[in-house]
């Protein structure tokens, strides 16, 4: 955390609300997001409680399982949740768009662009905090290596048809959360901790009803009460106000309402399945219903504040303009999705247990990559965030006081125009070191070449801001030399080079990661890492065993 | 003393709490593990910890059962005892009880179980109900139960050392493993499986913190006289009493400890900079509360050749300026034109 968030935090114990951290909205949102408020049973692992599911605010989907321990009850959860999400997904699988990409020709070895289609909007699933992305994950870690009736006819408990495929894309979602920006399965209090700095620590952050409060306290009232309310008051029956935002669920909830709620509910199924005559059973189906319909009304109870805060999160959001090169971002996730789009459609096999060593190797690098871009992306979007860079030496932002026309000493003399930039940063610049600024989105690179000695002497100018640490200039004069971006003639391009008077911010660090060297295809994976995938790769991976009393 | 009825009547209850389907889940988990005498629980310990060993055939597996808590720990320390003089046999000791001095008062521990090897040492058991999903299971979890098998593995250790102390025992302290066996389901079952966990580390941790716990007798002695935490007290008694035993809160109390809604309640009453984290406090150096800091940052107080005031000045500094660019130019504010060219050239991640 930089100081200037530190800052804010503090400021936000202050005023008792919370700051900006972002002037800009650093994630996409889908126009129709699918948002997933789950919850679990306490102490099982993957038995889901419920769930509500929707793209709609006022009419989410209730889903409930009456006994969390039965696995016909679970199945028809996941075959209900299916229903939601796959239309959903299926809906933004039509829509294409042309697009290029470039492949290696498996003949002549060159790299060929070929067309390709990209589909023009991807799916966004929405859960309330970062255990909800886990459970996500969890869920399509259970599902997608079950199989159906038609899949294998053996099997024992078979699962209902479009479960596997629920589990790959649920897989998928989750795999995805884990790249920096990417936004196919952003966690609601993640979202909201990035735009604002709160007067509580990251770590209460993760409360998704206090960080609400702290953003937008009800009239009145400050943050700082509201959110303490938000963790802590409890009704007359000590159920908690603003119920956990999930999935995992209050152990007071779970003791005193949900447990007698679900043994009625085994009750009446056991009176049920003995019952003697039709009259006697149509009673019962009575109770049992009535049962069943006790226990929807509780987690629908524990998740619609959940819901409802979800929506609130996506309003504060929306009201924020969002960043130039989020766009650029979300296409990444569109390729991301059109691509898993492709291989189930390819009828691959669904994602393994665990990665070969040449495909974790490439998620790494990616996740690598992905981080640079995005950090680098986001100062770039917003000057609250290269604010902190430039107090950490990483960019410098200042007003150009002369332009001096160079040229380089080559046969074909190009532009190497002088710049001298009057800053107050304290950038960290050594001989030659190179630093980026954005020309019309793209980076322009320039090389600094030295301080120019002021008749005034440095250092008076930046005298209110305290003097500079031992050793290292208090910015002042720099000399750059620009040296592309500046157009094949003699004479640079106009607009190319900064004029006399220009306020300019370059920075340190390069706007576009380049990523690491190409990884060996997983055939040729060198003995130090397992060697090639043996004969047990080609077999497909086994379904999870069951037992009479499994449980998913 | 009970922290979270104190919690309570302090007006700031603690949120801790299980859930009976947890529970119940843990003792079903526990009892299908220890089921048939152990036999799948030393099945178990003799894959993942003593292949070189007989595999266990019939275990002996002692009654622990006596009165009281003093009376069950010597039971537990007669029947290792027992199993040390007896090599060549597999024992498993189904919650024994141990001892173990803290600060000066005893307190008493209940491993899942204890197994004795036929070479004579001991392994400590932990049955976990979380599961171990494809050879993996929650680091944080795992982190937790090695903590708690490091404090057994120590309690382990006195008890050998006492033994190999009896006149009549076997004169060598009997080897306390330090491996201990995790035992969790099975991915989405409840089949168990297990894992070997080192916790040398842990259990040195635990050990240094042991010896440099305050002595309790030390924290009474500078309590003034007629400090009471009887949870009976009229409110204001008792939040005095609580105020007399320092403590210094951070944002992890709230996940470990039962009166942190109080602490934290008091260390935002006295304007502390650490309720937001240590990081912070590290960050700021010598201002340790909010206003300080905030006054510091408006130049209004500190001396400007302080690092950390010059810092916080810059901050403040850029941030406004940020601030008040953003609030000048609303909308996105880089140059038109971005999207359009980027959206086209971004191509797909490998």
């Amino acid at each position: 955390m930089s100081l200037i968030t530190t800052l804010a935090r503090l400021e936000a114990v202050s005023t008792g609300r919370a700051r900006p951290a972002a002037t800009v909205r650093h994630r996409h949102l889908s126009e129709r997001p699918l948002v997933f408020v789950p919850l679990t049973t306490a102490g099982e692992a993957g038995a889901p409680l419920g769930a509500l599911v929707g793209t709609d605010r006022d009419a989410p989907r209730l889903l409930v399982v009456p006994q969390p321990r039965d696995r016909d009850l679970r199945f028809a959860f996941l075959a209900e949740l299916a229903d939601v999400v796959l239309p959903y997904v299926d809906g933004c699988a039509e829509a294409v768009e042309a697009a290029e990409r470039s492949e290696t020709d498996p003949e002549t070895g060159k790299r060929v662009k070929v067309e390709v289609e990209l589909c023009a909007d991807a799916p966004q699933l929405i859960v309330p905090s970062r255990a909800g992305v886990d459970f996500v994950r969890l869920l399509g870690r259970s599902t997608r290596f079950r199989r159906t009736a038609e899949q294998d006819p053996e099997a024992p408990f078979p699962a209902p048809p479009r479960v596997p495929l629920l589990g790959r894309w649920l897989t998928h979602f989750a795999e995805r959360a884990r790249v920096p920006g990417s936004s196919l399965l952003p966690a609601m209090t993640d979202l909201l901790s990035r735009h604002w700095a709160t007067g509580q620590s990251s770590l209460e952050d993760q409360h998704l009803g206090a960080l609400l409060a702290w953003i937008d306290p009800p009239a009145g009232r400050s943050g700082a009460e509201a959110a303490r309310e938000a963790e802590l008051a409890r009704d007359a029956d000590g159920q908690l106000r603003c119920p956990p935002a999930g999935p995992a669920t209050d152990p007071a909830f779970d003791n005193k309402l949900l447990a007698p709620a679900i043994e009625r509910y085994d009750r009446a199924r056991t009176a049920l399945a003995a019952a003697q005559d039709g009259l006697e059973a149509d009673e019962r189906l009575g109770a049992l219903t009535a049962a069943e319909r006790e226990i929807r009304a509780l987690v629908e109870s524990r998740t619609r504040p959940t819901w409802d805060a979800v929506w609130r999160g996506l309003d504060l959001l929306r009201a924020l303009p969002e960043g130039a090169r989020v766009e650029e971002r979300w296409t990444r996730d569109r390729w991301s999705f059109t691509g898993h789009r492709d291989r189930v459609l390819a009828g691959e096999p669904p994602q393994p247990r665990r990665d070969d060593a040449v495909t974790a190797a490439n998620k790494l690098a990616a996740r690598e990559r992905e981080q640079a871009r995005l950090e680098a992306q986001e100062a770039l979007d917003d000057p609250l965030v290269m604010a902190g860079r430039r107090l950490s030496g990483e960019a410098f932002a200042g007003e150009v006081t002369d332009v001096v026309m160079a040229y380089s000493e080559s046969k074909r003399p190009s532009p190497r125009p002088l710049v001298t930039v009057r800053t107050d940063d304290r950038p960290h610049l050594g001989a030659r070191t190179r630093v980026y600024r954005s020309l019309g989105g793209k980076p322009q690179t320039a090389e600094f070449v030295g301080y120019e000695d002021e008749t005034d002497g440095p250092g008076s100018d930046g005298a209110g801001e305290g003097p500079a640490g031992a050793g290292q200039p208090a910015g002042g004069l720099l000399v750059l030399r620009i040296t592309d971006k500046m157009g094949r003639g003699r004479e640079p391009e106009a607009g190319s080079v900064p004029e006399k008077g220009d306020r300019v911010c370059f920075t340190l660090f390069e706007h576009e990661p380049r990523g690491g060297a190409k990884l060996p295809d997983p055939e040729e994976t060198p003995w130090t890492h397992g060697g090639p995938p043996g004969a047990e790769a080609a077999v497909r991976e086994p379904a999870d065993p069951v037992t009479e009393e499994d449980l998913l | 003393m009970d922290k979270a009825t104190l919690a309570g009547a302090l007006g700031s209850p603690s949120a801790f709490g299980q859930s009976q389907f947890a529970l119940v889940r843990g003792n079903a988990f526990e009892a299908r593990v220890k089921a048939d005498g152990g036999t799948e629980l030393l099945r178990l310990v003799h894959e993942k910890l003593d292949r070189s060993a007989e595999p266990p055939a019939a275990a002996r597996v002692p009654d622990l059962s006596a009165a009281g808590h003093a009376g069950r720990a010597a039971r537990t320390e007669l029947a290792l005892g027992e199993a040390s003089l007896t090599p060549g046999e597999w024992t498993l000791l189904d919650h024994p009880l141990l001892a173990l001095d803290v600060a000066g008062s005893p307190a008493f521990l209940e491993p899942d179980a204890v197994v004795v090897h036929p070479d004579g040492s001991w392994t400590v058991v932990e049955i976990k109900s979380f599961p171990l999903l494809d050879g993996s299971a929650d680091p944080a979890k795992v982190g937790a139960a090695a903590r708690q098998a490091a404090v057994y593995v120590l309690a382990l250790e006195e008890v050998a050392a006492r033994l190999a102390a009896a006149p009549d025992g076997p004169g060598e302290a009997p080897r306390v493993r330090h491996r201990i066996l995790l035992v969790c389901p099975k991915d989405f079952s409840n089949l168990p499986t297990a894992s070997a966990v080192d916790v040398r580390k842990q259990r040195a941790v635990t050990a240094r913190q042991l010896a440099r716990l305050t002595r309790i007798e030390h924290i009474a002695d500078a309590l003034p006289e007629g400090t009471c935490f009887a949870p009976g007290l009229p409110r204001e008694r008792l939040a005095a009493s609580v105020e007399a035993v320092p403590a210094s809160y951070a944002p992890e109390c709230l996940s470990a400890c039962e009166l942190a809604f109080h602490c934290r309640d008091r260390s935002r009453a006295r304007d502390a900079v650490t309720a937001l984290g240590r990081p912070v406090r590290a960050e700021l150096g010598g201002l340790t509360t909010v206003e300080d800091v905030l006054a510091a940052a408006r130049g209004e107080l500190g001396d400007p050749a302080d690092p950390t005031v010059a810092a916080l000045r810059r901050a403040a500094a850029l941030r406004a300026e940020a601030l008040a660019a953003a609030a000048a130019s609303p909308g996105p504010q880089v140059l038109a034109g971005t999207a359009g060219t980027t959206r086209a050239g971004v191509a797909p991640c490998p």
